[in-house]
């Protein structure tokens, strides 16, 4: 790898998009995750959990996205089959970034559907593995398009388990369950309260408090003083732009 | 030994309605399509279907066949959301048992081995243990040496099956089943959790053909426990059948956004040559 940490000369300081401030809040989710596979759903965090690799966390395991693990370059390096990869999940060795059709401010998600379960309004993926994951090994989420659709005050559909709903159940459920981080165009949040409500823990540059509240249907608890999501540093554009990504599927996925 | 090769129909003339069905294969890969097509064809119904969702679920749900359903999702992968599934949910077509990935795969297992249930720590404190109010928990009766605590976990019930129906890519004439892609699915599990395991398969060949070139961890289904083998080439279309073939997207795209009955009409109404015939001259108007 070069050690280039300035643009080549005569190029022009190209100004950070959000769909690469999101880049980095994903990347970020995976920092000091040790020798575990990286479970990235969607294009952001696939391309986040990419940079991760390249840069700060080189031990990560990556799929291809079936039952192959490959490295950076494609190199085929383990075998990861379903049945694999669910032992992966339930030993703990896996950090996953999953989507969210709705969130709540306990980090309860819902991708199965919409409405009353019994007959829903809108039926969607199914809880697929978010129960197992959530009481397993660490859960993220990534949320394209920060909105009070997605961000309610209660999911209809548990599928992916929350804080207070993990505490209910026990310690069997609390044991291992964790949400480290959520982040969305506007920003990032984590439960870092003393009841393990939802936070806001960075906005993404551009993005105000005022907009982060009225795109969130519950009450977030916010800190005085927030802080900025960091600043990709000219090596991680550069890799972002030219080597992970130069088609622009982050720009697909995330407007500026 | 017994020659266990036959036809889609004869296979079809073993089921029946009100049976409990396991199918194969992972979303969009590798299904048993001919043997969904064959039962489609048939006026068996009433059945409960226990799959990883696809368009086998799909096209089952759409003909009116499923009175319940066993699944973690459905899924086209290409195309998250199966329409004809989603349709078929939000008219109430069918009862739902919704467990997770995890909590499916343990309750093949339990069957398989002959157990009433397997411990799993996937459910706790989602809303699965509220749509299946009949599952049940179970306390370890051994305490953790450090906390002290006896886990309460959940108890997740043998998936037993009537009869289940997978793809291979290879299979010989005595029920030896040889996947050739990257992910064996849960295919084995299927057949050792049913009663009864029918295989249809690409090409079937001879037993020492198996291993000429691929290597023995792919005889991934013993004969003990399959019942019957039928060679469907293409038999897995339009789901992906690595390495035979990729998935037909263009064709997926189609049966996604064609109305069933005008699906049906075009594409299901004679055999499964009239299937693959129809296929094939639908592309062709496609260049």
């Amino acid at each position: 790898m070069s050690p280039a940490s300035t643009p080549a000369p005569g190029a022009p300081a190209a100004v950070v998009t959000r769909a690469e401030y999101c880049v980095i809040a994903c990347a970020e989710a995976w920092r000091d995750n040790g020798e575990v596979l990286a479970s990235p759903m969607g294009p952001v965090p696939s391309i986040g959990a990419r940079l991760a690799k390249r840069t700060f966390s080189p031990d990560l395991l990556l799929t291809d996205g079936e039952a192959m693990l490959v490295g950076l370059d494609g190199t085929p390096e383990g075998w990861l089959p379903y049945r694999q990869h669910l032992t992966m999940v339930t030993g703990g060795r896996r950090h996953v970034m999953m989507g969210a059709s709705q969130l709540d401010r306990f980090g309860n998600q819902n991708i199965s559907c919409v409405g009353d379960w019994s007959r829903p309004t809108r039926q969607l993926l199914g809880v697929r593995g978010a129960p197992v994951n959530t009481l397993n090994n660490p859960t993220s989420y990534w949320v394209p398009r920060h909105s009070p659709r997605v961000f309610v005050e209660r999911v209809d559909m548990v599928c992916g388990v929350g804080y207070d709903r993990a505490a209910a159940a026990g310690p069997s459920a609390t044991r291992f369950h964790r949400i480290p981080r959520v982040v969305s165009d506007l920003g990032v949040f984590d439960f870092a309260t003393p009841d393990h409500s939802m936070r806001l823990a960075s906005l993404h540059p551009g993005v105000t408090v005022e907009q982060v509240r009225e795109a969130t249907g519950f009450g977030l608890s916010v800190p005085d003083e927030v802080p900025r999501t960091r600043e990709p540093t000219p090596e991680e554009l550069r890799l972002i732009r030219e080597v992970i990504d130069p088609g622009g599927a982050r720009d697909r996925e995330v407007r500026s | 030994m017994s020659d266990k090769t036959m036809t889609t129909d004869e296979v079809v003339s073993r089921l029946h309605s009100g049976m409990t069905l396991g199918i194969g294969g992972w979303g969009s890969r590798r299904k048993p399509m001919a043997l969904v097509r064959a039962l489609l064809r048939s006026r068996i119904t009433d059945l409960t279907v226990v799959s990883y969702g696809g368009p086998d679920v799909g096209l089952l749900a759409a003909a009116g066949r499923i009175r319940r359903l066993v699944t973690a999702f459905t899924t086209l992968d290409s195309i998250p959301l199966e329409p004809h599934y989603r349709a078929a949910r939000e008219r109430g077509a069918f009862e739902l048992m919704e467990v997770d990935e995890a909590m499916f795969m343990w309750g093949l297992h339990a069957a398989a081995n002959r157990l009433p249930f397997l411990p799993v720590r996937a459910g706790l404190g989602s809303d699965v243990m509220r749509v299946n109010p009949t599952l049940r928990t179970v306390t370890s009766p051994y305490a953790d040496a450090s906390s002290g605590v006896r886990e309460e976990l959940v108890a997740m019930p043998a998936l037993r099956l009537d009869a289940a129906l997978v793809h291979m890519n290879r299979a010989d004439r005595l029920g030896n089943g040889q996947y050739l892609g990257p992910d064996p699915y849960f295919d084995d599990l299927f057949c050792e959790a049913a009663d009864a395991a029918y295989v249809s398969c690409e090409r079937v060949v001879d037993t020492a053909e198996l291993t000429k070139e691929a290597a023995p961890q792919t005889l991934l289904l013993k004969r003990s426990s399959v019942t019957g083998v039928v060679e469907t080439p293409n038999g897995a279309h339009f789901t992906s059948c690595a390495p035979d073939h990729g998935r037909d997207e263009p064709f997926q795209k189609l049966y996604a956004t064609t109305p069933y009955a005008e699906f049906a009409a075009r594409f299901l109404a004679g055999d499964e040559q009239a299937y693959q015939s129809a296929v094939r001259a639908w592309h062709k108007e496609q260049r």
